[in-house]
């Protein structure tokens, strides 16, 4: 699989280190009243679909950034990759 | 009809005209006691135990295409026992037993093997990890030697001891272990539910789940309404898809996992050997052929085949420790995709809806399992309680902190 990165172009997906849903990104708040329901969830639950699936990939052997991968799991094609970072202050993320 | 060797002396001797079809096609009844969904190995083996060890009669096993077109036909067909915590090791234990006696049980011939497993270890630290894995083994029962180097040397003298990177300082057998036909166990198992009034339904895939009120009442599938009193998912690889069907969120990754096979071979490779110190393992259909893997690729997939990076890393891996394989050609590859769970270990447990059962979450290790699978599977859906060597292959284990983590990698499939 070829990784499209946005900032230095096509690099091949040995370069990069998975972690998965990118839901990861959206980490629960540990002050709230559910806080251990939530972090459960967060942490051991997965929609794991069969088509398009939004990722996290690290690209250890590169500019070790994160990035957000969108990826047809039926056929590994990837139609769409941003830097995590945009996406999580996108979401309106701090930092 | 029984199989025997006087049967094949007479069906020899009167031109093999008195072979039948060993299962029947049954069109799906509107009602079942039992319905169970995948008519893979665990499928079918937990039909097979319903009827002969816990009386049931009124089942039907679901099969989306034909039977034994999943997993139990695209794996590297290696039994053993070699776990090592208390969740895990009765249970794996108690499947190397069956397996011991299924040919037996079943009348089927499913070629079982115990030509061994050996793990190599390279460090002096390993070695301690595997005299640790080994006492636990033999604790609960099962099988388990540790050999040094010399004796390695004799008795597999191809491997590469003196590798500058990895040398080889010794290895843990299991002689228990080795390797089964994998189509004749699906194929075994179905003939013997079949015999015992199991409906067996292929190309029939579901589609919904009837729910109503927390309570699950049937399925809807591309062959119509089928009403069950308990429904019995067993879909591993699919169990994303299946489950979310039934509205339910897993502790689940579906990963991709690759084999290989290289040209059919002289006998050069006795048992099965795995490699310590990166991901691959090795053993010689009685084909010829030399059956191999390694790691999975590494990123949620249902694609069934898989990318060459991991081809490269499984091929280093080889050379590593026995570089003779280097000369021989690689006739296929192919991929099958895995229920990664959280903690690496599987499930078999209610759901929190009524009458619907889950058994899936076997990682890469669901063939060894498959007898031990089937029959707790069908313990647990005939008494509503689990089997002893089963209690903790529980759903809600992460909430409650009860992990079954061999490797303790943490809630990260593809490490495990």
């Amino acid at each position: 699989m070829i990784i499209a990165h946005p900032l230095l172009g096509p690099r091949d997906a040995a370069e990069f280190v998975y972690l998965g849903d990118a839901s990861l990104i959206d980490r629960p708040d540990w002050q709230a009243q559910n806080a251990a329901e939530r972090f459960h969830d967060y942490a051991y639950l997965r929609d794991n679909p069969a088509g398009a699936h939004r990722e996290l990939w690290y690209h250890e052997q590169g500019d070790r950034s994160w990035l957000v991968v969108t990826r047809d799991t039926l056929s590994h094609e990837i139609t769409r990759v941003e830097l995590a970072r945009d996406v999580a202050r996108a979401r309106g993320r701090g930092r | 009809m029984r199989y025997s060797a006087l049967r094949i002396l007479r069906e020899g001797l009167t031109g093999n005209k008195g072979w039948r079809p060993v299962w029947r096609e049954p069109e799906p009844k509107p009602e079942y006691d039992v319905v169970i969904i995948g008519g893979g190995g665990h499928g079918l083996a937990t039909a097979y135990y319903l009827a002969k060890e816990f009386g049931l009669r009124n089942i039907a096993v679901l099969e989306k295409g034909w039977i034994g077109s999943g997993n139990i036909g695209r794996n590297t067909t290696i039994i053993r026992s070699n776990y090592m915590l208390p969740g895990n090791e009765p249970f794996y234990e108690m499947s190397l037993k069956l397996w011991e006696g299924l040919e037996q049980d079943f009348n089927y011939n499913a070629m079982v093997s115990q030509r061994s497993i050996l793990n190599l270890f390279h460090s002096d630290g390993q070695r301690d990890a595997f005299v640790r894995r080994a006492n636990a083994m033999r604790l609960a029962g099962a099988d388990a030697e540790l050999a040094d180097a010399d004796q390695l040397r004799a008795e597999l003298p191809f491997l590469d001891f003196d590798n500058a990177r990895f040398p080889i300082k010794g290895g843990l057998f299991q002689r228990r272990g080795g390797t089964v036909r994998h189509d004749a166990v699906a194929w075994g198992y179905a003939r013997g539910a079949d015999a015992r009034g199991v409906d067996i339904i292929q190309n029939c895939e579901v589609t919904e789940f009837d729910i109503a009120g927390g309570r699950c009442h049937g399925v809807e599938t591309t062959r119509g309404q089928i009403r069950a009193a308990k429904v019995a998912v067993c879909v591993a690889g699919s169990s994303g898809r299946v489950m979310q069907k039934a509205g339910m969120r897993l502790p689940i990754e579906s990963h991709v996992l690759q084999a290989f096979v290289t040209e059919g071979l002289k006998p050069v490779i006795p048992g099965v050997i795995t490699f310590g110190a990166g991901h691959f393992y090795v053993s010689q259909s009685d084909k010829g052929g030399l059956v191999f893997g390694g790691d999975i690729d590494g990123y949620n997939s249902y694609a069934q085949r898989g990318n060459l990076p991991v081809v490269e890393d499984v091929a280093e891996g080889g050379m590593a420790i026995m570089p003779m394989i280097g000369r021989a050609r690689l006739l296929r590859s192919w991929g099958g995709i895995m229920d990664m769970s959280m903690d690496g270990s599987p499930f078999i447990d209610r759901t929190p809806i009524d009458g619907l059962y889950f058994n899936g979450g076997w990682c890469y290790g669901g063939f060894k399992a498959t007898p031990a699978s089937g029959f707790c599977y069908a313990h647990l859906i005939a008494r509503d309680t689990p089997h002893p060597v089963a209690t903790q292959m529980r759903l809600d284990r992460f909430r409650s902190g009860n992990l079954i983590d061999e490797k303790g990698m943490g809630n990260q499939p593809n490490l495990h």
